[in-house]
């Protein structure tokens, strides 16, 4: 399970969560979702601005093979979307953890916010979804 | 589990996502599937295609049999090694199936029919031919290699014994020869020049893997779609199947009216829909971001009156709907293309459901590229 960053944590739709400092944390969907999407051909991300509750279905991720949406796991203001994923989806594909990041929040904690998981809980849901 | 090609190891050891495909364990990706797309534009790829169904027939009355049994008239067919796309109707004018069909000698043919339909192709074949003496035969014992790609043949010849390279470099564009136990032919399902080889299944995989060696990049099911669309090739059970004929399905252009006393089965209620108009198969070019996809609704306005009748809406200005068939991203385009059946129109423009919203796409015509290169504009 090399391809799960222990500094991150899941949710149990995919998306990773990063925490940045001072409250804003940086989302992004995992190796295994890219993996099962396969190539990435468009990318949607949120704008700058737009204030997300927990759970909310906020970017797109479409692949050769299906449109999937991605949900904010946490409530807040978006900071920033990845727009070099206009360009480049690929980079998805490539770097999941890194250069595939969708977008920045500024958290508003509430009780909409999703569960997380730590790297190892993660790795035992992939691994009993696997079974 | 499921059947399994003389490849399947290859793949696996190649690194293949495998899928299930119409009972087969297929190869969908060696990890990207738009890079294989791209070698197959660009430079060179091979696909396994051993799941296809080979079926050998011959017997005295074989070409009076096929020219009953198919809708394109193997009497075209005038030289050994010729070989003819086609469908294979109902009497109703369905499309069992599509295939190719190679002359091998005027008493002996070989098709090659889709994997998911080839069990119910046989059953058909076998009960129209019994009345004809003519002897069917499956070739489980072939596998079959598709190279294709603008450096394909080149890379071909360098795996065939020396003394075979000028003959298989002669072959012309739909036609192909036999070469000791392999059967070699210039036919594809990409848009590219290439071979399909029909080889012994035990030189399959040690085939694979020189081919490999020259540089020739594994490719599955999902370039083959992306490739195949591109190329403007349908896909039986997308945008054909028993309940469309070949007339609505942008296949006219494969059923030989003439000579007008070959009575192919299908041809009655085929000679009145020639008449009567009703849908047509167009290709789609999304004018926007997003994805065209099989089943999305599409909206058509602009249906001349008497067509409209018979849609959802009636009257004159009633829009009404078609279907994408087969849609897909297309690498070589950077866009959404797509195959899609509607009511004929005159308008330039559709509208297609994506996910709740509408977007418009453009009518074209079929194939969006061939040769490496784009035949409509973006």
């Amino acid at each position: 399970m090399s391809d799960i960053p222990s500094d991150l944590r899941f949710t149990q739709s995919h998306e990773w969560v990063r925490q940045v400092g001072n409250g804003a944390v940086e989302i992004g969907i995992t190796e295994h979702a890219q993996n099962a999407l396969g190539d990435l051909v468009f990318v949607e991300v949120p704008e700058a601005g737009r204030i997300l509750r927990g759970g909310e279905a906020c970017a797109v991720v479409e692949s050769v093979k299906a449109a999937s949406d991605v949900y904010s796991p946490l409530g807040g203001k978006v900071i920033i979307g990845n727009s070099e994923l206009k360009a480049q989806p690929e980079l998805l594909n490539k770097e999941p953890y890194g250069a595939g990041w969708l977008f920045r929040l500024e958290t508003h904690p509430s009780t909409d916010d999703v569960a997380l998981m730590s790297a190892g809980e993660y790795a035992k849901y992939l691994a009993d979804a696997a079974k | 589990m499921g059947l399994k090609t003389p490849l399947y190891h290859s793949h696996v050891l190649q690194g293949a996502k495998i899928v299930d495909f119409g009972g087969w364990e297929m190869p969908l990706h060696y990890g990207s599937q738009i890079e294989e797309h791209h070698a197959v534009r660009r430079d060179a790829g091979m696909f396994d295609v051993s799941h296809m169904g080979v079926i050998d027939l011959c017997g005295a009355r074989c070409r009076e049999f096929l020219r009953r049994l198919l809708a394109n008239d193997v009497a075209r067919l005038k030289i050994p090694g010729k070989a003819l796309y086609t469908c294979m109707l109902l009497p109703n004018g369905g499309v069992i199936d599509d295939l190719i069909v190679y002359c091998l000698s005027p008493t002996a043919y070989r098709m090659v029919v889709n994997a998911t339909t080839r069990d119910r192709d046989l059953a058909w074949i076998r009960r129209q031919a019994a009345a004809f003496d003519v002897i069917v035969t499956v070739r489980e014992d072939l596998a079959m290699i598709a190279i294709q790609g603008p450096n394909a043949r080149d890379k071909t010849l360098t795996v065939l014994k020396p003394p075979q390279r000028p003959a298989a470099l002669e072959l012309r564009p739909f036609s192909g020869a036999v070469f000791d136990s392999w059967f070699i032919a210039r036919t594809g399902y990409t848009g590219e020049d290439g071979f399909e080889v029909m080889l012994p299944a035990a030189d399959a995989a040690k085939t694979w893997q020189a081919l490999f060696d020259q540089g020739v990049k594994p490719a599955g099911l999902g370039a083959r779609d992306t490739l195949r669309l591109e190329a403007g090739m349908n896909l039986y059970g997308n945008d054909m199947d028993e309940n469309h004929h070949p007339l609505e399905s942008g296949l006219a252009w494969t059923v030989a009216f003439e000579p007008g006393d070959r009575d192919f089965i299908g041809r009655g209620v085929l000679e009145s829909a020639r008449v009567s108009g009703g849908r047509e198969l167009v290709g789609l070019l999304l004018q926007e971001r997003g994805v065209l996809r099989s089943h999305q609704r599409v909206i058509v306005d602009g249906v001349a009156a008497d067509a409209a009748v018979t849609g959802d809406g009636g009257g004159a200005a009633a829009a009404t709907t078609g279907e994408v068939t087969s849609g897909t991203f297309s690498p070589t385009l950077n866009r959404s293309i797509a195959l899609a059946r509607v009511p004929r129109t005159a308008n330039p423009t559709v509208q297609v459901e994506i996910r709740g919203k509408l977007h418009a796409a453009s009518i074209v015509k079929p194939p969006f590229v061939r040769h490496g290169k784009a035949l409509i504009s973006v």
